[in-house]
């Protein structure tokens, strides 16, 4: 798979991730290597396989709905890079107009 | 080690946990004098190792006064009680920067304790310090650490392993006679193999994840890095156990990997992987693991021929995998809750020039890699076609295993390579993998043993891997080779740590 730097563009916008454009060009490069190399997994007949998330398959671990000490909201808040009014305060998202 | 004195420094370095345990049991050294000739250690070699990003002097000693304490009043005490341990700084530590070795995390200190740290103050482990890291545990030379290069104690020009590098290069200098590691695709058995050490995966499920920074969840596991079989088997002990806060924790008790330890192999059907024994190794290294065949057979068990048809498969299916995984897992650090942040006019910039300066280049290439394999359209092609060939390697090995009691192989294909050398090259740097990967997509656990030395003196390391919750024979069948083998852990050669010895 070879991938043009717009791919590249567009997935890093969905991965968050700001990237030079020498970055870009490395990744390009890199990616398509990596995906070449992965893509042998289509090599496999297994259509009628069904996929394995975990090898250790455990289903509806449940436990009974009652309230226990959990961190209080100052800790959690402890390590956020910033807070205001025991939240957690970010950039505005919904703009103003 | 009677020739060693007890007392000397220097003999309590070289100690097991297991004879550790004793002399202080005995009265004959106090938990103080274990961890301060260990952090004397710490201080006269890791200018040159660099295994540990923080040692933790002041708790550790606070730690081991308290037990010395404890001890005199006769109060109940842990079962590791004052042995030290490098913990790898993947584990969340109450208060303690825990950084996964990325700038993102530098300053991270977080607000409670993982469960198997819990279980080793329990166990009244003395944690000595965290050790370094490839960046979330992506790498397999400790080269992709944001901090700082770790060096292999065999020879210092050379790496010593990922991502556990720091936490293996720790035991190998004799800094710790525990550490602990963590596994995705191979990172506690690569660098084990490298450093001369017994290094285990468990079962996946065995050991919690509660705290554990996550990389790949449906593959990470936590497990034991030390110079013996029996401290490994100690050490896992301590640390594995069903957790509720966990939800991927097994409910089956830790197998009993202690009573049968010494039971020897005689009669165990041994599977040799037909797929491993190919091309792909050194010379140095095939031969080490032809003489350790040889062994298993003069200890009275069978070599069985097994095939993993679809083993060939598995290194393309994690590095379809794990990161998917982890550009699911990594999407957590945005700038808001912990961490790193850098400002941007809106959330959504704020957020990408967060995750540009904090992350590394490795980092940033699985989480693209993942974020390509489970987008719109290559989903199937991809992710879901990567988990049907793991469900075929799971398959292979229920197959295999129909022949045999554990399987064998060597744990990498080649010994431990020169910093730098395959850094440029990613692709390069994943075959490193490959005899690892399977166990990892099976949930099964699997051990590396050290089996000798390569023509260049340096260690090559056996695998060992077993069913599902299949431990016990795991360690018997490890046990029985390194009472054979009499390996001796002390790095040596003319760019060891000590120089020739």
């Amino acid at each position: 798979m070879a991938l043009s730097t717009d791919d590249v563009r567009h997935v890093a916008k969905l991965a968050r991730l700001a990237l030079s454009d020498d970055e870009v060009e490395a990744l390009r490069s890199q990616l398509s290597d990596i995906l070449a190399y992965a893509e042998k997994v289509g090599e496999v007949v297994a259509a009628d396989v069904p996929p394995t998330s975990h090898a250790y398959a455990l289903s509806n671990v449940m436990r009974a709905d009652e309230p226990t000490p959990s961190l209080s909201a100052q800790d959690a808040l402890s390590t956020a890079p910033q807070a205001e009014d025991g939240r957690f305060q970010v950039p505005q998202i919904v703009g103003g107009e | 080690m009677s020739h060693l004195n007890a007392k000397s420094a220097r003999g309590l370095t070289r100690m097991a946990a297991t004879e550790l345990r004793d002399v202080m049991a005995s009265g004959e050294v106090s938990a103080r004098e274990v961890t301060q000739a260990h952090l004397d250690r710490i201080a006269a070699t890791d200018d040159r190792v660099q295994a540990f990003l923080k040692v933790l002097d002041t708790q550790a000693l606070a730690h081991a006064d308290d037990i010395d304490r404890r001890r005199a009043a006769g109060e109940p005490l842990g079962a590791l009680a004052g042995v030290p341990l490098a913990l790898k700084d993947i584990l969340a530590t109450k208060g303690i920067e825990t950084t996964c070795s990325s700038k993102i995390l530098e300053t991270f200190r977080p607000p409670y304790d993982a469960t198997v740290v819990q279980k080793l103050r329990a166990a009244d482990v003395v944690v000595l310090g965290k050790t370094n890291m490839d960046e979330f545990a992506m790498g397999s030379s400790t080269e992709n650490s944001a901090f700082q290069k770790t060096f292999n104690p065999w020879d210092l020009q050379r790496v010593p392993g990922g991502s556990s590098g720091g936490s293996s290069a720790a035991v190998a200098a004799f800094d710790a006679p525990l550490a602990i590691g963590t596994d995705t695709g191979g990172s506690i058995r690569q660098p084990a193999a490298f450093c001369g050490l017994v290094g285990v995966k468990p079962t996946y499920g065995l050991v919690s994840r509660y705290g554990l920074i996550a990389f790949a969840s449906s593959l990470d596991q936590v497990g034991p890095l030390t110079r013996t079989v029996k401290d490994s088997a100690l050490l896992l002990q301590a640390v594995a156990g069903y957790d509720p806060a966990d939800s991927t924790s097994i409910p089956e008790a830790m197998p009993d990997v202690l009573t049968d330890l010494e039971r020897g192999i005689e009669g165990l059907r041994i599977g040799v992987v037909r797929e491993f024994m190919g091309d792909g190794m050194e010379p140095g290294v095939r031969a080490r693991v032809d003489e350790a065949l040889a062994r298993l057979e003069k200890l009275g068990a069978t070599l069985v021929d097994v095939t993993l048809p679809h083993a060939a498969y598995g290194v393309s299916a994690y590095y379809l995998i794990a990161p998917s995984e982890a550009s699911s897992n990594l999407s957590r650090y945005d700038g808001v809750r912990y961490g790193l942040r850098v400002e941007g006019e809106t959330a959504e910039e704020m957020m990408a020039n967060t995750r540009a300066a904090g992350f590394g280049p490795e980092v940033k290439r699985r989480i693209m890699i993942g974020t390509y394999a489970l987008s719109a359209g290559y989903y199937d092609a991809y992710y879901a076609q990567a988990q049907r060939v793991r469900t075929l390697i799971i398959r292979d090995f229920a197959q295999a295993y129909t022949h045999c009691d554990v399987i064998v192989s060597p744990t990498t294909p080649s010994t431990a390579f020169k910093v730098g050398e395959k850094s440029d090259d990613p692709l390069a740097m994943y075959l490193n993998d490959v005899y690892t990967i399977p166990s990892n997509l099976a949930g099964a656990p699997a051990l590396s043993l050290p089996v000798g030395l390569d023509d260049l003196g340096l260690p090559v390391g056996l695998q060992v891997m077993a069913p599902i919750l299949g431990e016990a024979v795991m360690f018997r069948v490890a046990r029985a080779l390194e009472a054979d083998l009499g390996f001796d852990p002390t790095p040596r050669g003319a760019h060891a740590l000590e120089g020739v010895q």
